[in-house]
């Protein structure tokens, strides 16, 4: 296996969204066994990006590249990124109101496994107990896999079973789009603690925030400072410390100079 | 060798699954068309007493008076002298699928039957165009004095029970095609369930339509006595054709006093099938009645369930689902009439419509001066799953009590796009992430059946999704 490519790399990526450009030349590398965090002003486009990896047909594509294990990620519809191990932790989740959260797991693990050469779903009894073991990790009641998925969750549930998603799913790069927002003190600690079991030499983390405060948990080795749809300046972890102290003013204007 | 056309642009998996036909010999088949001789030919093939033979006349004469519904669906372009009214396929009925000549058993093999009688029924019905082919009733119950006859039999083996209630829920003239399923009635199933008597897993019956051009009219009459309890199934499909068949059921059911029934269908036409059923039944002091409607394929379908609440503490569910694709017209719903004080009544339903289909709800909740005290609720949500297809809703109310409670509510949503998204972006194809907002769409009415009936209605619900999206 060669070290040279990287799990996940962006190259001067260019997003519209309803024809008004948002990204404008972005690139980042992220592999496996890193976490990065991108901190970001309201608006500049980290939302954007997380939806574009992903596939949402609704950001366009206008220019640059992505590619995950050396695939051409942009030619891939969003149910074959997810399959290929990439996973988003959406900003707002959605409701899908009749479907619960077990029956969609079990769905989604099934669709992931046979992409990962498993024809065969988990049995029933397996896929119970991982979903148990999953919802224990997150301190989550039992009662929530039989509930409808984000159908009348609380903002902290909803950021929560979406890490019960991605420590079932098992993927690959995960993208957390400001999983913290809205999370009391506990469950901010709860959670993180969760995405740290997760994570290892198999797992690369993108982790958007706007606070300082989830870092205390989870340890990037790289943060990435994202403004009007480019990376401005990248650094490792005192760059969200110096970030926290004196605010984007301080980037625009070393981006200014 | 005789393969009929088909139609090409209609749901490829229902083509393998439903839609093939067996070439079989029938022992009789009337001519094509309608007129007194074809009924009376009907009669005498059965053996009727002459009541039964001149309530069909007279029905026939009603049938031809009254004009066609000039609302609902196009049912202009049924042409009557083209159908065939009555086709026996075998010989005899019998009580042992081994006897079920092999080409008919293996339809019912194909979709089934035997497997879900073993495994989870109380009694089994399966008519084959105009005649029931098989016939069957745990012992146990029949020992309890319960009766599950295909209707015709009945008549001949229980003539007082049977003339005591047939024909008086639904009389002939109530609409045209009552009228003429009174006419030329055929098979469907008759129930009796005797005073307290508790049948705890379901009955059902299957109705086939093989033959082309072919008319189904099927008369079911469900009598639950007192404190008595039933679960009555009926499953139906027809092959594929390029021309028109009819299906026109009339179901009369009577839930007496503390008794409940519930009426489930999972209809499952091809769509070249008119379907245009009379279901009503009638509830005394404190029974329920519940009807679980689910409406797939056909050409078009008008059916609303209805139930006439006669005495006090009686209580209607009406839980409605249909699903119109491509060329398809659901006009579904149901009636709720309360002739008494302190009834209530629940109605839901959810309709789907895709690929230019057209689907809707129509119901009536009627109050009668005097009954106060009634509650009804009404919950029709629609879902859109493209800008051609279409939803209508007509809810009529008529209220002539003052003290009710009356509850309406109504949405029409289109399926999301973050929701498709959302659901992808884990790993699920298009189609089958389409399938799982239209299952959770109809959740409510789904978690009401049986576990067995549940998989089968979102193994329906994803085969109408296949290849519809993309
Ligand atoms: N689906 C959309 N429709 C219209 N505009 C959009 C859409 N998504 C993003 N935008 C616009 O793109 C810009 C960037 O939005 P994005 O959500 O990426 O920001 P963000 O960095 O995630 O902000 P926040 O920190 O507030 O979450 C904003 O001006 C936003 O209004
Ligand atoms: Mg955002």
């Amino acid at each position: 296996m060669t070290s040279a490519k990287p799990t996940l790399e962006i190259r001067d990526l260019h997003v519209a969204v309803e024809g008004k450009p948002i990204l404008k030349g972005l690139s980042l590398a992220v592999n496996k066994g890193e976490i990065h965090a991108l901190m970001g002003p309201n608006g500049s486009g980290k939302s954007t990006l997380a939806n574009a990896l992903m596939g949402n047909p609704k950001y366009e594509i206008t220019g640059g590249s992505i590619h995950l294990n050396g695939v051409d990620v942009l030619e891939l519809s969003a149910d074959e990124r997810g399959r290929k191990g990439l996973f988003l932790a959406f900003q707002y989740p959605t409701a899908i109101p009749g479907v619960s959260v077990a029956n969609f797991l079990r769905m989604a693990l099934t669709a992931r496994r046979k992409e990962m050469g498993m024809e065969k779903p988990l049995p029933p009894k397996e896929f119970r107990a991982l979903v148990k073991e999953k919802m224990a990790l997150l301190r989550m009641d039992d009662s929530f896999a039989g509930r409808y998925i984000n159908d009348g969750f609380s903002g902290g549930e909803k950021k929560r079973a979406e890490i019960l998603q991605m420590a079932v799913l098992q993927p690959e790069i995960a993208v957390l789009d400001e999983t913290d927002s809205g999370l009391d003190i506990d469950a901010l600690r709860i959670v993180s603690e969760g995405v740290n079991a997760l994570s290892g030499p198999n797992l690369g983390v993108l982790l958007i925030t706007h606070y300082q405060r989830i870092l205390n948990y989870i340890k990037p080795q790289f943060v990435h400072v994202l403004v009007d749809g480019r990376i401005v300046k990248s650094g490792g972890p005192e760059l969200a410390h110096e970030l926290e102290a004196q605010g984007y003013d301080w980037v625009r204007e070393i981006q200014a100079a | 060798m005789n393969e009929p056309q088909q139609t090409l642009d209609i749901r490829e998996g229902y083509k393998e699954k439903f839609g093939f036909h067996d070439d079989i010999a029938p022992v009789f088949k009337s001519r094509r068309g309608l007129d007194k001789s074809v009924v009376e030919e009907i009669s005498a093939m059965k053996g009727e007493p002459a009541w039964m033979r001149d309530f069909r006349l007279k029905a026939l004469e009603q049938f031809e008076k009254k004009p066609l519904p000039n609302w609902g669906g196009n049912v202009g372009e049924i042409d009557f002298q083209n159908i065939f009214y009555y086709l026996k396929p075998t010989e005899e009925q019998t009580k042992n699928w081994d006897e079920v000549p092999a080409d008919i058993k293996r339809t019912f093999d194909r979709l089934g039957i035997p497997e879900a009688e073993q495994k989870f029924l109380s009694g089994v019905g399966a008519q084959y165009d105009s005649e029931t082919v098989y016939h069957k009733i745990k012992q146990d119950l029949a020992d309890k004095g319960v009766i599950f006859l295909d209707t015709g039999s009945a008549l001949e083996q229980h003539p007082d029970l049977f003339r005591q209630y047939f024909g008086t829920i639904i009389p002939p003239s109530d609409n045209k095609f009552a009228a003429l399923n009174s006419a030329v009635w055929s098979g469907g199933s008759f129930i009796y369930v005797p005073k307290g008597v508790k049948v705890d897993m379901p009955l059902q019956a299957y109705f086939r339509i093989n033959a082309q051009n072919m008319g189904q009219f099927e008369r079911t009459l469900i009598i639950v006595d007192e404190g008595a309890w039933v679960h009555y199934v009926e499953g139906c499909t027809a092959p594929i054709y390029a021309s028109d068949s009819l299906h026109s059921a009339v179901v009369e059911i009577i839930v007496k006093k503390g008794a409940r029934c519930r009426y489930t269908t999972i209809q499952n036409w091809s769509n070249n099938v008119f379907n245009l059923v009379t279901k009503r039944a009638a509830a005394y002091q404190d029974a329920t009645m519940e009807w679980v409607d689910a409406n797939l394929g056909s050409k078009l379908t008008m059916k609303y369930p209805s139930v006439y609440l006669m005495e006090p503490g009686a209580h209607a569910e009406i839980l409605s689902i249909a699903f119109a694709g491509k060329g398809q017209h659901q006009d579904a719903g149901g009636k709720a009439v309360h002739g008494a004080p302190n009834t209530t009544s629940s109605v839901v339903s959810k309709s789907i419509s895709k690929d230019g289909g057209r689907a809707g709800y129509r119901g009536l909740i009627k109050v009668a001066k005097g009954a106060k005290g009634c509650k009804s609720t009404v919950r029709c949500d629609a879902l859109l799953l493209d800008e051609h297809s279409r939803s209508d809703t007509y809810p009529y109310m008529e209220i002539e009590e003052d003290q009710v409670s009356i509850g309406h509510e109504a949405t029409v949503s289109k399926i999301g796009d973050e929701q498709l998204f959302y659901l992808m972006s884990r790993g699920i194809p298009e189609a089958e992430a389409a399938a799982m907002i239209v299952s959770g769409f109809i959740e409510p009415i789904t978690k009401e059946l049986p576990m067995e009936y549940a998989v089968e209605m979102n193994r329906l619900i994803q085969l109408q999704m296949e290849g519809s999206v993309g």
